[in-house]
């Protein structure tokens, strides 16, 4: 009971100190633009961004689903992607001795590079940003669990050898489990990672999703809806983010300290 | 009559098995071994203590009776089966359970899944466990719930081992040790980390709920070994020959211990033991 109690409290505190954040940075960013003066289609002042995106709220809305579409085609793409290959590494020493210096090598090629023959070859659609997102989130996701996989406590593996254990059976039973809290990090990490990729391949080439219509407004100098843009994929962004948190720590208690 | 062979369950069922074990010790990075031509006889039914300074090689020879092999070419374990006279070569590695200092409860399954942790690992890869009421599980279940019980972990049986005291969870370990109902069972200082009054009661438990099984007991407590030990076996002291070359032959120094049944009683009579084994510990002939 207590423990409920301290919980809410510590939240409701982290609640209170994010909207201070939130109101300070407004305040600056209003102070910039009344002190400075600078055009509006330099920078706008808050409250016309506020207004653009009310007025175009069903507009951003639309692209902003399919946005959200591709960070989470790309999330699930590239975790289990990432999990299949970190498994596989562990359970065959072939498979880990060939494939790490590959998946090194891959990581030399700048993602950006990637994205206009990702979009030639996939097109214009969804499914080349989907792929963006996996790419950028694949090698953290890989590596994290990789290193929870080998990094098992002695004991655990010491005890299940006692009792017969297969080989998958240790990777699936005793190895994953145990490597959940460091891949839990891997996975806060991809979800942060996640929206760039997204981003990066609408810019490339697109039809729809928020980089589309910021890249759209920037060309007809309307900073004030691309900052609405702006504002709407950061939030995405941020309440991605608290949501895999709070997932996280919900599925993994014991990982906590 | 020597045969490879690994221990069927039906056959250690047997009160009259025995086990001999001979070992060597050599780390791959040292040319002097640990110990060399180690003999020591597992009788059924007893509870063997092994004591020695740390860095001896007690729960070395605990691996190795395990059939974990983490020594160099040097060292080798031969474990053999004495069964009404007849002696046959064995492996173990299926006929034993293993107890450690840590309790090595996983966290992400309860007390009652920690107890049924065997057949949770071994289970196929689609198996809904938690929902399973086939017979037989339901009977392993029974089995856990009541070893739990006996325990005096009744409310604890569908909590997480991090919401759990020491004492409990290292209870929750013993309930796993004794689910797993093999014939010998190996403890690597099972209590050293819990307070005094803990440590009391579970070498109670222990030597209650052990005393069908072939125990060996590794332990730097005096008081522990001459509480529990129906055999007890001190590592001899290396220190003052450590600059000569040849190996003295490896022999165990047996201490004398009181005949009673275990587990016995703190009291004077035993604390005059423990004083004997304590001086035996410390000047060690070699």
């Amino acid at each position: 009971m207590l423990a409920i109690f301290r919980l809410r409290r510590a939240s409701s505190l982290n609640l209170i100190r994010l909207m201070v954040i939130v109101a300070a940075l407004l305040f600056a960013w209003w102070a910039l633009v009344f002190i400075t003066n600078v055009p509006h289609f330099i920078l706008p002042a808050p409250q016309r961004v506020f207004v653009t995106l009310w007025e175009l709220r069903s507009l951003l809305f639309s692209h902003f689903l399919v946005t959200l579409l591709e960070i989470v085609g790309g999330l699930m793409l590239g975790v289990i992607l990432g999990f299949l290959f970190a498994i596989n590494m562990q359970l065959f020493r072939l498979v880990r001795l060939w494939l790490l210096p590959v998946l090194l090598f891959s990581q030399a090629v700048p993602v950006f590079a990637l994205a206009p023959i990702l979009v030639l070859w996939l097109g214009y659609g969804m499914f080349s940003k989907v792929v963006m997102a996996a790419i950028i989130i694949f090698f953290p996701v890989l590596m994290t669990c990789f290193d929870g996989l080998r990094n098992t406590p002695t004991g655990y593996l010491d005890l299940a050898k006692t009792m017969n254990v297969k080989p998958w059976q240790m990777v699936w039973r005793i190895r994953f489990p145990a490597a959940l809290p460091v891949i839990a990090s891997g996975l806060r990490m991809a979800v942060v990672v996640a929206p760039i990729g997204a981003i990066i391949g609408e810019w490339v080439g697109s039809g729809a999703g928020l980089g589309y219509y910021m890249l759209h407004s920037n060309a007809r100098m309307q900073v004030a809806e691309m900052f609405a843009a702006l504002l709407v994929l950061a939030c995405l962004s941020i309440s991605l983010y608290y949501l895999a948190d709070w997932l996280l720590k919900k599925w993994i208690p014991w990982g906590q300290g | 009559m020597d045969v490879v062979s690994n221990v069927s369950h039906a056959k250690t069922q047997d009160v009259d098995v025995s086990y001999e074990i001979q070992a060597s010790l050599c780390y791959a990075d040292q040319t002097k071994p640990v110990y060399k031509n180690l003999r020591m006889t597992l009788p059924k039914q007893t509870f063997t203590c092994l004591l020695g300074e740390s860095g001896c090689g007690k729960t070395s020879l605990l691996r190795q009776i395990t059939g974990f092999d983490d020594g160099s070419s040097q060292s080798e374990c031969i474990v053999t089966e004495v069964n009404k006279g007849v002696r046959r070569t064995v492996t173990l590695s299926d006929s034993i359970a293993y107890m450690a200092q840590q309790d090595l409860l996983m966290p992400w399954l309860n007390s009652l899944e920690n107890v049924l942790l065997c057949d949770y690992l071994t289970q196929p890869l689609w198996h809904k466990w938690r929902r399973n009421t086939a017979k037989k599980e339901r009977e392993k279940r029974d089995k856990a719930l009541f070893l739990l019980e006996t325990l005096g972990l009744v409310e604890a049986a569908y909590k997480a081992p991090n919401q759990l005291s020491g004492g409990m969870r290292q209870r929750v370990a013993l309930a796993r040790t004794l689910m797993q109902d093999k014939p010998v069972v190996l403890m690597d200082e099972p209590f050293a980390a819990l307070d005094a009054i803990n440590r009391y009661r579970l070498q109670d438990l222990a030597a209650e709920m052990l005393a069908e099984k072939s125990v060996v007991l590794v332990t730097h407590d005096a008081q522990e070994a001459i509480r529990l030990g129906q055999q007890i076996l001190v590592f001899p002291n290396q220190r003052d020959n450590q600059e000569s070359d040849v190996q003295p032959v490896f022999d165990f120094v047996r201490p004398s211990f009181p005949e009673t049944a275990i587990p016995r009683p703190i009291n004077a009579e035993l604390g005059r033991y423990q004083a004997a084994l304590l001086q035996a510990m410390e000047a060690v002939p070699c």
